[in-house]
């Protein structure tokens, strides 16, 4: 298992080499200005050379690269312009409300997918197997800004339903006492059950909506995977001995159907951080997608970059890991 | 739901290496996709897009870009069946003039996957060595970000606009097309009838068009289809983030943006009919996709 772990990590650093050098073309090869975009379209010709060279702009490309990357490894991702502040700091701010989103969504979107994908494995062809699939369709096809705008529509707009999708917390309230900077979990630990509520009511639309994609995928994912290994030989000889049937699904089946369904699961996390800029700006959530948006409009391009980089590098040690649990689920993975 | 297994065995041209079936393969697989009622649907659903768009300077009952603040936001009614937009434009007639947009974005995205994708996997799994393997990682490379945030980079970069939405929407598709061709040319480039090829003298570009590519077409065709729901949800996110069609072009995506700020207040119609669009197209392209894969491809069925 540790050669296999090791063999998977060592390819996976040639691939993250390609990522950065893929970003910095993106920034300097491609016909945009940054200098310019910076200083703005009225600004005269020298403003432009003078932060051009700021921005080291007027060295030769290699070294461009070389001070780029310098730069990555020292944890220096730039300067957001609209903010002033460098692009790490306004980052690590605003990390604990996105993974707080994204840790709740991907909690909904398992815990309901899985159990329905099975259940309409078992119960195939019945009307929980057609609701599945349904809302397989529905979730997949749903555009998520179109989705969020309905949610707020329908529950706040029209039935008035608190709270107002803004923000993680009531405006009155303070915070929880800071601790891992997840809400839901501070106030668990701190025993503030005020926050608690307002911070799980805060939450749950945003990330309802964030998980419904990956829900879709996931549930079709259980349901195809699960019928597949449902027919197995083996699936019968454990039902012909008698085996309770929570048993043979719970244990038998489901062990088998899972490899496939974990790799899916690592793929939905890139939906997931793409879904998040979206869902964020929609509900006014302070997370780094929302701030990435607010850097589009500014033109501001430093944190769209930084931030391409960082989801490159954590979605593939995420399916780095997602190929390890493989390994450790099917013995044929780590030998092969 | 329809037993999917007859048909698929039913199929025998759809096996790479089988050329001599295949113009009855063709005529099949819309006899067969027919046959079963869900991608009966997307196919429908996408033709209806598909005219409703040609046809919108003849349908559409208002100008699409006409503001009249006298008719501004109103519910929709026997005159405005959508309701008219904060500029008092007819929502109806904006989402037929988006239909072509949308329907052209997804196309241009999806032939820029498939025109420069397809070729890359062929050649790559055909000259092998550093060359391929070279592409490959490239590839990879590009599979490592998450697809929306890599197609937000190269919009933002590009500077916001139509062309620069199908490019990112087209780049970001192209590793999925050269891997699968890859799988398929590596798995091709072995048999008989490509040894026949090499054996007659055809060159190495010649074996490749006129027979790699044919064999590889029915997986290429349902990654195509599932590719064009991806590149409308794309492209109408990187409009809705302010990357893609700007206002005022009546594009799905910018409708739902301009909308956001009326969506507490009640006016309810801005958003919901074009996002209806967005969701019934995408819907199309998924349940076409799912069926011809089904039909053709039945190794990767899911849906069974």
């Amino acid at each position: 298992m540790l050669r296999f772990a090791l063999r998977r990590l060592l390819a996976t650093v040639p691939t993250l080499l390609v990522v950065v050098v893929i970003s910095f073309a993106l920034t300097r090869l491609l016909p945009g200005d940054p200098a310019r975009a910076v200083v703005g379209d009225q600004a005269p010709p020298e403003a432009v050379e003078r932060v051009r060279a700021e921005m080291g702009l007027d060295q030769p490309l290699p070294v461009q690269f070389v001070s780029y990357l310098g730069g990555l490894l020292r944890g220096d991702l730039g300067t957001a312009w609209h903010t002033g502040r460098p692009v790490l700091e306004d980052f690590a701010d605003r990390l604990p409300a996105t993974l707080e989103l994204a840790l709740v969504s991907l909690a909904i979107a398992v815990l309901v997918a899985v159990p329905l994908g099975i259940a309409s494995a078992v119960r195939r062809d019945r009307p929980i197997d057609h609701f599945s699939r349904v809302l397989g369709l529905v979730g997949a096809s749903m555009p998520l800004f179109w989705l969020g705008l309905l949610m707020i529509n329908v529950f706040y707009g029209m039935l008035g339903w608190e709270p107002a999708p803004l923000g993680r917390i009531g405006q009155g309230l303070n915070p929880p006492t800071d601790i891992t900077g997840l809400y839901l979990l501070d106030a668990v630990l701190s025993g503030d059950v005020i926050a608690l509520g307002s911070a799980a009511a805060h939450v749950i639309w945003p990330a309802l909506c964030l998980a419904t994609g990956t829900l879709a995928v996931i549930s079709r994912m259980t349901r195809s995977s699960m019928l597949e290994v449902v027919e197995q030989d083996y699936v019968r000889t454990a039902r012909a001995k008698g085996m309770p049937e929570t048993v043979v699904v719970g244990k038998h089946a489901l062990k088998n159907a899972a490899p496939p369904v974990v790799t899916v699961l690592g793929l939905q996390l890139g939906a997931l951080m793409g879904g998040a800029v979206i869902t964020e700006t929609i509900f006014s959530w302070p997370g780094i997608g929302s701030y990435v948006t607010q850097a589009i409009l500014a033109n501001d391009y430093a944190p769209v970059q930084a931030f391409t980089i960082i989801s490159a590098v954590v979605f593939s040690l995420v399916n780095l890991a997602v190929d390890l649990v493989h390994g450790l689920l099917d013995p044929r993975v780590r030998h092969a | 739901m329809p037993d999917t297994t007859t048909p698929a065995s039913a199929a025998p041209g759809a096996a790479p290496g089988a050329p001599a079936a295949r113009p009855r393969r063709d005529a099949g697989t819309l006899r067969l996709l027919l046959r079963k009622p869900l991608p009966t649907a997307g196919l429908a659903i996408i033709l209806a897009w598909t005219v409703l768009g040609l046809l919108a300077p003849l349908v559409a009952p208002f100008e699409p870009n006409r503001p009249d603040t006298a008719i501004k936001l109103l519910a929709p009614s026997a005159e405005h069946w959508f309701g008219t937009d904060s500029y008092g434009r007819d929502i109806f007639t904006r989402v037929l003039y988006g239909a072509r947009l949308t329907l052209w974005t997804g196309l241009i995205g999806v032939g820029i996957s498939f025109a420069v994708g397809v070729p890359l996997g062929a050649i790559a799994a055909f000259r092998g060595g550093r060359l391929g393997g070279a592409v490959m990682r490239l590839m990879d490379a590009l599979l490592a970000f998450p697809q929306l945030i890599l197609a937000m980079a190269i919009a933002a970069s590009l500077g916001p606009g139509l062309l620069s939405a199908m490019i990112a929407v087209g780049v970001v598709g192209i590793p999925e097309f050269a891997r699968i061709m890859y799988g398929l040319t590596l798995s091709l480039k072995e048999r008989e009838f490509i040894e026949a090829g090499r054996a007659l003298g055809l060159t190495t570009p010649a074996i490749l068009v006129r027979h790699v590519f044919p064999n590889a077409l029915a997986p290429l065709l349902v990654r195509a289809s599932l590719g064009m729901g991806f590149a409308i949800l794309t492209a109408a996110s990187l409009s809705f983030l302010g990357l893609g069609v700007q206002p005022p072009t009546p594009e799905w995506g910018v409708m739902i943006s301009e909308a956001r700020g009326y969506i507490i207040t009640g006016e309810w119609w801005l958003a919901t009919f074009p996002g209806l669009a967005i969701a019934t197209s995408i819907l199309g392209f998924n349940l076409l996709g799912d069926g011809l894969r089904d039909v053709l491809d039945p190794r990767l069925r899911t849906s069974r």
